[in-house]
């Protein structure tokens, strides 16, 4: 029937209110309770992991980079050391190389010195005995020389011996 | 392929509709004293008014399922029957033909016979005519009459809460009836229980885990509720009114969307008064209940201000304490009827073109340019639907927010 031109959507009726009262509360009661509230407990309880893990990570980053500037402290403490010691190292050698070169120097020169007067001596021993030898060679000789001329002449033997004596080696 | 076999569809639907319509022009011609009510031009507000309105039937395309039926008449107490006792035809618009202990469908709304002398039981009936009948008041208002035994017998419609303000107010019989809408309320819920109470079960499952599937789906909608609407208005109360805010948004929701499926019920819930009623009555008394001593105190006394300007602001925020609701009810009301009744009066073009039948050509043009407008318009509708879901659960929350939110006291003396 299309007379009814009746706007009655703009009438409520009661069974409507009624039943409508009933579903909408029914709804609001039990899914509100039973579906609604766990679900936003999840949403919140997730947001509020995704926070703690973002957290967490960022957290851990930064100890990260701390310990990574740590490392890099460390080795560059370790690098600065070995060049230390590195470097004393490098003096002490020299040091060394330059005390042995001034020991070695002494040490040539002594034995040069030593040398020299150990020649010195023994050229003075070989020269006495040179002297010596000369001595009695030419005393021997003139011994002979004056034996043959003079004939135990004593005062031409003193004065040979006297002559030998004035002859100095030196 | 498939869009030129999905037009067919579309298009057989539409003709389908035409048919029945047709059927209903033959079926009325058949009573003497109805014979006025046989031959009328094809109105295409009368045929939006009647797709909008509320019945006891519940139309699956031109299909009228039979609902229960649950009466109450003050003189003689309470009917419970299925809607199938008056005989309507199955392909038609829910005009039965028998009456049933005085009371008859017509089109798809049962009324009841005023006459006393009426016969109780199943009786056959002609028809139902309408014509405009001067009320006690003096005003012409249009009445529906029972044809039976060569005698036109009044008929009243159910009892309103309008109290007289629309033109309805208590009758002689209330209707508390499984409609067509309490039908879709209870489809459309059992839908949205199911969803998410499986969502809650998977978010409980899934604890630790990313959601996958439904929950994900879902998920984002509550979020943004709980992100956008509860928590920018209600703060650290956000937790105790989110299962309320997320009824009234899924509630809305669901029921608009279910509205714009086309030929199932098409049924026009949440562009009911009486729904639109209640959900606004829940949220005053939601609002004005947890209302803490600020709000009552400011509503009261509206510090600050002069004694004279006083006097004005208190009646108008008591004024606004229920205008508030009022227009929460008519704005959702407003919208989803007027969206329906658009596409109704679209669709009715191929009728006025097709002129009711005897032009098939025109018919056809209708089909095609209504098609057209319709699709526009359900694509609209279907903005609309979560629009004023989401108007009607932002504007509950800021109500509720201003109830519940706390002043201090030092912070309001400087502004």
């Amino acid at each position: 029937m299309f007379f009814l031109a009746d706007f009655n959507v703009i009438k409520p009726d009661f069974g409507l209110l009624f039943w409508t009262s009933i579903f909408f509360v029914l709804f609001w009661v039990l899914i509100g309770k039973f579906a609604f509230k766990p679900i936003v407990e999840s949403l919140k309880k997730r947001t509020a992991d995704i926070q703690d893990a973002l957290d967490e990570a960022k957290k851990a980053k930064e100890e990260m980079q701390a310990l990574n500037s740590k490392n890099e402290d460390l080795i560059k403490e370790a690098q600065e050391q070995r060049a230390l010691i590195m470097k004393e190292a490098k003096a002490a050698k020299d040091s060394m190389i330059n005390d042995a070169k001034v020991k070695a120097k002494e040490e040539a020169n002594r034995i040069v010195s030593s040398a020299k007067a150990e020649i010195e001596a023994q050229k003075k021993a070989a020269l006495l005995e040179v002297k010596n030898e000369v001595g009695q060679m030419a005393l021997g000789i003139a011994e002979k020389v004056i034996r043959k001329e003079l004939q135990g002449n004593a005062a031409q033997e003193s004065f040979v011996n006297k002559l030998v004596g004035e002859i100095k080696l030196n | 392929m498939l869009r030129f076999f999905l037009s067919t569809i579309y298009i057989l639907a539409f003709a389908l509709i035409g048919l029945a319509h047709d059927n209903h022009d033959h079926g009325d011609g058949h009573a003497t004293i109805c014979g006025e009510a046989a031959h009328h031009e094809f109105n295409a507000g009368d045929n939006a008014i009647h797709h909008i309105s509320d019945a006891n039937v519940y139309s699956i395309g031109p299909i009228q399922i039979p609902l229960p039926v649950i009466l109450y008449a003050p003189d003689k107490g309470w009917d419970f029957f299925m809607a199938s006792k008056f005989h309507a035809d199955l392909i038609g618009h829910g005009d039965g033909h028998v009456a049933y202990n005085g009371y008859v469908l017509d089109g798809g709304s049962v009324k009841r016979i005023v006459d006393a002398g009426f016969p109780a039981g199943e009786v056959q009936i002609s028809g139902v005519i309408h014509k405009d009948v001067t009320m006690a008041n003096g005003k012409e208002q249009e009445a529906a009459f029972v044809c039976y035994n060569n005698n036109l017998y009044k008929t009243d419609a159910k009892s309103t809460a309008d109290a007289g303000l629309f033109g309805g107010g208590i009758t002689s019989f209330y209707d508390f009836s499984i409609t067509k809408n309490v039908t879709s309320m209870a489809i459309v819920l059992a839908f949205l229980s199911w969803l998410f109470l499986s969502v809650a079960r998977a978010a409980k499952k899934n604890e630790g885990k990313a959601p996958t599937g439904l929950q994900n789906f879902m998920e984002p909608f509550v979020g943004f509720i709980q992100d956008e609407v509860a928590i920018p208005f209600l703060g650290d109360k956000a937790d105790k009114f989110l299962p309320f805010l997320l009824s009234i948004f899924f509630f809305i929701l669901g029921l608009n969307l279910f509205g714009q499926i086309p030929f199932f019920g098409g049924s026009n819930v949440t562009g009911n008064l009486a729904v639109t009623a209640v959900l606004a009555i829940i949220t005053f008394f939601i609002t004005n209940i947890n209302g803490n001593k600020d709000y009552w105190g400011h509503l009261f006394t509206a510090p600050g201000t002069p004694w004279f300007v006083k006097l004005i602001l208190v009646p108008v925020e008591l004024l606004g304490l229920f205008i508030k609701p009022v227009t929460l009810m008519l704005r959702l009301f407003a919208n989803i009827t007027a969206g329906h009744m658009v596409i109704l009066i679209f669709v009715s073009f191929i009728f006025i073109f097709g002129k009711s039948g005897e032009s098939i050509p025109g018919a056809m043009g209708g089909v095609v340019g209504a098609g057209l407008l319709t699709l526009f318009m359900m694509a609209i509708e279907l903005v609309v639907a979560f629009v004023q879901a989401f108007v009607f659960t932002i504007l509950t929350a800021s109500y509720i927010g201003a109830a519940t939110e706390e002043h201090h006291h030092d912070e309001e003396h400087a502004h």
